[in-house]
């Protein structure tokens, strides 16, 4: 659906593109040894070079580099034999060498795309570029009144900047488009796609046009670090641009900050305020040169992405293409299924996840990773179901509970006596004793009321307090009916 | 009794080796003349107490002749540009003055491994930037030869002028040095030394304050060609934690005594007969080609023809890698802080502003102008091409020739508080050094002869990349050949 922004002289056109600055998974940092736990005492996972001491010398962290490649495969893009470091050169507190050795001209990927999803509606966003840089450590202001404090745990850990066209044009595609690299990222394991800890955020420029017209300028909010506050910080952007524009103002072009307090967007600093970063080659470091063999090498080890899974998951297992899409959604989600799914039925398997397991955890606002159910928990209550030990109604009816409790399915069924009665002695006993008792309702069935089958099979579930076999319960007294 | 003054490295293993004195007395007597001579104001830090322990154990290992160093019990100087671990390192300047680095240099660990044993850091140009020893922040160094007709104290040359007026008055047997433009050749060369910049990724720089990342190496300062192969031998190594380190293998220096220079093609590239060219060094120059022919070896004019762009060229790229090697001394977390609380910008500027010498600071300002943007392309991008065609002219040239011949420097020593108005003439002294730094290319300077002031003048020899033997080869020929 075409998504405009109503002003008071027409509907505005809303283009996007994102840098999405995600830290690498990396034991160590781009340039150094040192170590990148998260949560670590400040400074204690700082080398030379992190903290810019005289003489320290930046060495490259091959499986940095080789992350970064494996990301650029994932995304279709293009990679670059030839790649080089370059200084970022300013001044801050918490950038010990007064440079960032980043990639200015020369990334090591160049041009590829992803596909998002859009209402069922399949788009192609652009990815103009990856590098790698480093990060920066982090200030604190708020430890004492009279001074800043630096920690340099985060200085020189491996960044990637991935760069997309301006290829979106509202904010749920903005949205869909991060949710899609993320996912992307976690699959083949190049970043864990942490939000909160600041290990993927993002920068997204916003511009407003008339339809047809041409790019508008754009503004830069910085470090967006929530799917949420991206959509929201677009939303608030959008329209101030479009109030500005009809007002008869012009946009400057500038970097903004969202506030997700207030829901609106900030300017940071304006064009002419902007850095000259001075970028140039960075002589510590020869140029990056990759060949073929290597980039195969990887490509080879590159695990299923989201993309081929659900291809897979549909053909293999024949789910449709709308469950299929969701169980890819999330890495964590998708091995869930497939260690459930080995050697059971799909379809049992997949509507109990995508239908009860899911509207449980959205009653409880959770994901499924934080819900910390593992796949057994699930299994050993579908295996309950698959062998006729209890019924679906049954393992709906318990299922909160049982999902709260700490044990697996087959010692809470016994505990709660719930055991399917799936004994075919026992079952007829159960309907003859039924037929016995409603003498008057047998009479009107065999006169032609055939609705009084379902009354029937009621009475013998009540009589069984729910246990017994739905189905066993159905094809017997069919059986004792037509006699 | 041993004539301590009289010593080079190689005579005095012999003599440790001998047991002929210890390493203790040795390392006593060049602290005694350091003390002596302190006027010369060769050393930033001493480290007496140090050389002593070091001399120790160097003793030790000679009695019981186990584990013996290449350079066991050799007392030396170590150019105030190396990191040592739990000496103060100053790089020359007031803002690392409180420096004491936790770490050691991988050229200084070497020599350690190999047995040298530390007098102090010597006195050097703020973080190099000089070629008269004016510029540091702890006083200019006296060169301790003086012209004969009069008694000007003179420059030692730069930036490794400590080191080489240390080895020349006898402080020590040998310093290391730092080349980024001429800073090993020309000091040596005004010192009457032998002083040789390997190639480029031969010695680490890990450890090393950065002057200009692309140029910068270390290499020996010593009183002969024989202790320069030496001295060299144990600094250079392969290092994992320098990407631009060499894993090329390594040569037997000593080697170079095997070469023969019957038939070597001596290049003598036309374009080094500069305008200004003082003509006693036009006279060393020819004496040396004379040398050459009376060897046997082939006298053949080269042509090197983007010579007088390498100057400018050198004056691009290495300020604009110093302005960001150098923008680390921001006094938040090491080094001096200017008392300056108001924010951050003014403790930043007023740090940098009391920090730096005035030489530093107007390099930080050419190298930040000519990465800025505008200016990037016509300056700092076109002197990476112009360096590109300055390897080019070596390239070519050495396809005809196997080393090259030229001056060192186009003047001699001069006098403290000359050629301090204009930099441009400063600069000058670098002409014919730095067009081998551009092209990374190993060179030894080496003392031809004596002017009609009785001061030395240099030669330089310029090698194939690697072939550090050759040159030192070059070198000893004329050391055998000048008279003294």
């Amino acid at each position: 659906m075409e998504y405009l922004i109503e002003g008071k002289t027409g509907n505005w056109e809303l283009v996007l593109g994102l840098e999405v600055h995600a830290q690498i998974s990396a034991n160590s940092k781009l340039f150094s040894g040192a170590s990148t736990d998260w949560g670590a005492d400040p400074n204690s996972q700082v080398e030379l070079v992190d903290s810019g001491m005289p003489g320290a010398l930046p060495v490259i962290n091959k499986h940095c580099i080789d992350q970064a490649i494996l990301t650029g495969i994932s995304l279709n893009a293009q990679i670059n034999k030839k790649s080089i470091f370059d200084r970022k050169n300013y001044f801050y507190p918490d950038l010990p060498q007064g440079y960032q050795i980043s990639q200015f001209e020369f990334p090591i990927v160049g041009k590829g795309h992803l596909n998002i999803e859009i209402d069922g509606v399949e788009k192609s966003i652009g990815i103009t570029r990856l590098h790698l840089e480093q990060d920066a450590g982090k200030s604190l202001h708020d430890q004492d009144i009279d001074n800043s404090f630096i920690d340099l745990n985060r200085s020189g850990c491996a960044l990637m900047e991935i760069v997309s066209e301006p290829d979106m044009s509202s904010p749920s595609e903005a949205a869909e488009y991060v949710k899609k690299l993320r996912n992307i990222l976690r699959f083949i394991g190049t970043c864990d796609g942490n939000m909160e800890k600041g290990n993927l955020r993002a920068d997204v420029n916003v511009s407003v046009r008339r339809k047809g017209d041409e790019l508008g300028t754009r503004c830069e909010i910085k470090n967006v670090n929530s799917i949420k506050f991206i959509q929201q910080a677009i939303e608030f952007e959008a329209r101030r641009q479009v109030d500005l524009i009809e007002k008869g103002e012009k946009i400057i072009q500038e970097t903004r900050l969202f506030d997700s307090n207030n829901l609106e967007t900030r300017s940071m600093r304006g064009k002419e305020e902007s850095h000259d970063y001075r970028y140039f080659p960075d002589p510590d470091l020869p140029p990056l040169v990759l060949n073929e063999e290597d980039i195969e090498k990887l490509r080879l080890k590159l695990p299923e992405l989201p993309d081929q899974k659900k291809s897979r998951f549909i053909e293999e297992f024949g789910i449709t293409a709308y469950d299929a899409e969701i169980l890819v959604t999330e890495k964590y989600v998708s091995d869930f299924f497939e260690q459930i799914v080995e050697g059971r039925d799909s379809k049992i398997v997949i509507s109990w996840i995508t239908v009860e397991l899911f509207s449980y955890l959205k009653r409880k606002n959770i994901s499924l990773e934080e819900s910390k159910i593992g796949p057994e928990k699930i299994s050993s209550l579908l295996d309950l179901i698959i062998s006729n030990k209890i019924s679906n109604r049954q393992a709906k009816e318990i299922f909160d509970e049982y999902l709260k409790s700490d044990v697996n399915a087959d010692t809470f069924i016994e505990k709660k006596g719930l055991i399917q009665i799936s004994n075919e002695s026992e079952i007829e006993e159960l309907v003859e004793k039924v037929l016995k008792e409603n003498p008057k309702m047998l009479e009107q069935y065999k006169s032609g009321k055939d609705k009084l089958f379902g009354f029937f099979i009621g009475q013998v579930m009540k009589l069984s307090n729910g246990k017994a076999n739905p189905k066993m319960v159905n094809e017997t007294l069919k059986r004792k009916l037509s006699l | 009794m041993t004539d301590f003054s009289k010593l080079n490295i190689t005579s005095a293993l012999l003599g440790l080796k001998n047991k002929d004195f210890k390493s203790v007395e040795l390392t006593e007597y060049f602290i005694n003349q350091i003390n002596k001579k302190e006027n010369l104001n060769c050393f930033i830090t001493k480290t007496f107490d140090k050389a002593i322990d070091m001399a120790k154990k160097s003793d030790e290992k000679i009695i019981k002749n186990r584990e013996l160093g290449s350079l066991e019990g050799i007392p030396i100087g170590m150019k105030d540009l190396f990191c040592t671990k739990d000496i103060r390192t100053t790089a020359g300047s007031k803002i690392l003055d409180s420096f004491i680095p936790f770490y050691e240099s991988t050229v200084s660990q070497n020599l350690w491994n190999s047995g040298a044993v530390l007098l102090g850091k010597t006195n050097m140009d703020e973080f190099a930037m000089g070629s008269a020893n004016t510029t540091s922040f702890f006083g200019n160094v006296i060169n301790p030869l003086k012209s004969k007709n009069n008694d000007k104290d003179l420059v030692p040359g730069g930036s490794s002028g400590g080191s080489a007026s240390s080895v020349a008055a006898g402080l020590c047997l040998a310093a290391t040095g730092s080349d980024t433009g001429g800073s090993i050749r020309q000091p040596a060369s005004f010192c009457g030394l032998v002083g040789l910049k390997p190639t480029y990724g031969r010695c680490s720089r890990f450890g090393m304050v950065a002057f200009a990342s692309s140029l910068d190496q270390a290499g020996p300062i010593t009183l002969t060609v024989e202790d320069s192969a030496r001295m060299l031998q144990s600094m250079v190594s392969y290092d994992s934690k320098d990407s631009t380190s060499s894993k090329k293998e390594i040569e037997n220096l000593l080697d170079y005594k095997k070469s023969d220079l019957k038939g070597k093609r001596v290049g003598v590239p036309k374009e080094y007969l500069l305008d200004g060219l003082n003509p006693e060094i036009k006279k060393a120059w020819d004496l040396g080609i004379s040398w050459f022919k009376s060897v046997g070896s082939e006298i053949i004019e080269i042509s090197l023809p983007n010579t007088e762009s390498a100057l400018p060229t050198y004056y691009i790229i290495a300020p604009a890698e110093a302005s960001a090697n150098l923008a680390r001394y921001d006094g938040i977390r090491y080094g001096f802080r200017a008392e300056e609380k108001s924010d951050l910008t003014r403790l930043y500027e007023e740090t940098r502003a009391q920090g730096f010498g005035k030489e530093v600071k107007r390099r930080l300002m050419i190298g930040t102008y000519v990465l800025s943007a505008g200016y990037y392309d016509a300056y700092y991008l076109k002197a990476l091409k112009v360096r590109k065609l300055i390897s080019d002219d070596f390239s070519k040239a050495f396809e005809r020739c196997d080393i090259i011949l030229t001056p060192t420097t186009p003047n001699v020593a001069f006098p403290i508080g000359e050629k301090q108005t204009d930099p441009i003439e400063m600069y000058l002294n670098d002409v014919l050094t730095v067009p081998a730094s551009l092209a990374g290319l190993p060179a030894i300077s080496i003392s031809a002869c004596l002017n009609s002031d009785s001061l030395p003048i240099g030669l330089q020899i310029i090698g194939k990349p690697f072939e550090e033997s050759s040159i030192l080869s070059a070198a000893s020929l004329i050391e055998d050949l000048r008279g003294f």
